[in-house]
């Protein structure tokens, strides 16, 4: 794909919505095209963190390996989501596992590319946090929602509860 | 500021005196969750009238009564069904009965789901756990007035896969025509392969028309907090957000008291709810 007909397609994507055009190519520099197929891992836990993804199409499993318990999965990733935010925070290592359910679509950032534009413009740098902040504020939200446990019945689940 | 009109309250024929009713079928929908199938009694000689999302009191004799949404396709009158999640003395009671056993209905009472309203609109059903249950009445008149009504989105959580009500119904509905239905659970094993995470996260996945969307929301108290706060900060309109309150009801006529919220009363005023009119009631922690 030419860098022109990636950044369109980059601009679709939700996580760079109304991104400012300048913005938008700077990424595409750093950016390629990824297809991974159903089954396949897109990162390890414990690996090197070098690689972002804006999923496309598809979905993916985060997993922890749960020792007897084998691989436990504590949530999926779709499209338009964004997927691998170690590479952003010290000590750069996957976390979890992630698990191609469907075959999988996806932009990957390449992250030490990322970071090197991020602080030679710190506009565009601040840009990226202010974006990821949001994402990680999102997902914090729903993981303590998960917490909650809310369909159980101590949380007053609707119910019929006499 | 224009007022919120409020949703027609209905009148019950029979508010104090339970009508005898027989259980034809149950069926465990989960390990702790089942469906009474009832043989729907007779009001004043005509069918069992109900609108969705209201509910009945369900007397198990001898026990006690329960608030229960009517689950059924309020279409055929004769059969009403009660999904029911088993944790006390009455649900358990409820439970234990087998075909041909007698219970008492009182009902149905409440407030409905606003069907007249989204004609012509985008529906967006968003349901947690067994919150799905008050809503499956909606969801049968929509498809059967298919034609009537825009797309339908049906977003659905639940703990676990093996909590998720209604399984074969999930298929077949969203096999119909411009209909999508999304389900997630808290938790999954490898084994399941759709959505884990909450229903709010759901919302990623679908595009919502929202000068033209419709929602209604039923479930935990906690997971209609966060889907209304998020279809809000997609663009739906507080006026076009419906939600199903629950408190513990006894009366069912808002004489007694128990399911006051503010100013309201669950039983009379609801349960269903246009957000504004309980938005402020929800966010008060006192209540």
């Amino acid at each position: 794909m030419k860098p022109h007909d990636l950044s369109e397609s980059l601009l679709k994507h939700p996580f760079l919505s109304n991104m400012n055009e300048e913005f938008v190519k700077t990424l595409t520099s750093c950016a390629s095209n990824i297809v991974f197929d159903e089954g396949n891992y897109l990162f390890r836990e414990g690996e090197d963190a070098k690689t972002f993804f804006l999923l496309r199409s598809g979905r993916v499993a985060l997993e922890v390996g749960g020792g007897e318990r084998g691989q436990i999965r504590v949530q999926t990733i779709g499209a338009g989501e964004v997927l691998g935010w170690s590479w952003l925070i010290s000590p750069y290592r996957w976390h979890f596992d992630a698990y191609a359910l469907e075959q999988v679509h996806a932009f990957a950032i390449d992250a030490s590319c990322l970071i090197k534009k991020c602080e030679t413009d710190c506009h565009f740098g601040y840009e990226m946090l202010r974006r990821f902040s949001e994402v990680l504020e999102r997902r914090l939200e729903a993981t303590r929602l998960q917490l909650l446990d809310v369909y159980g019945s101590a949380m007053g689940d609707r119910g019929e509860n006499y | 500021m224009l007022e919120t009109p409020v949703l027609d309250e209905i009148k019950s024929p029979n508010s104090m005196a339970p009508l005898p009713a027989t259980i034809r079928r149950i069926i465990w929908e989960t390990d702790d969750t089942y469906t009474l199938l009832i043989d729907a009694p007779r009001l004043d000689g005509k069918e069992f009238p109900f609108r969705p999302g209201q509910f009945n009191m369900v007397y198990a004799f001898g026990i006690g009564e329960s608030a229960i949404s009517i689950s059924s396709d309020p279409s055929k009158s004769n059969l009403l069904a009660h999904t029911i999640h088993r944790v006390g003395t009455v649900t358990s009671a409820l439970s234990k009965l087998k075909r041909g056993d007698m219970i008492g209905l009182r009902g149905p009472f409440g407030t409905a789901w606003p069907i007249e309203e989204a004609v012509g609109k985008d529906v967006c059903i968003a349901a947690g756990g067994i919150g799905l249950a008050p809503l499956r009445p909606v969801i049968y008149t929509l498809i059967r007035r298919r034609s009537e009504f825009g797309r339908i989105i049906i977003l659905y959580g639940a703990r676990s896969p093996l909590d998720l009500l209604y399984r074969v119904e999930l298929e077949q509905w969203s096999k119909v025509p411009n209909t999508e239905v999304i389900t997630t659970v808290d938790r999954g094993d490898s084994s399941w392969k759709g959505h884990i995470g909450v229903v709010t996260g759901l919302f990623s996945y679908v595009k919502l028309d929202t000068p033209s969307t419709i929602a209604m929301v039923c479930g935990p108290e906690v997971m209609m907090k966060y889907t209304f706060e998020e279809l809000e900060r997609r663009g739906v309109s507080q006026e076009h957000i419906f939600i199903s309150m629950e408190r513990n009801m006894k009366c069912g006529v808002g004489l007694c008291g128990h399911c006051q919220f503010g100013p309201k009363f669950i039983c009379k005023d609801g349960p269903v709810f246009r957000l504004p009119q309980i938005r402020h009631l929800i966010e008060k922690k006192e209540i």
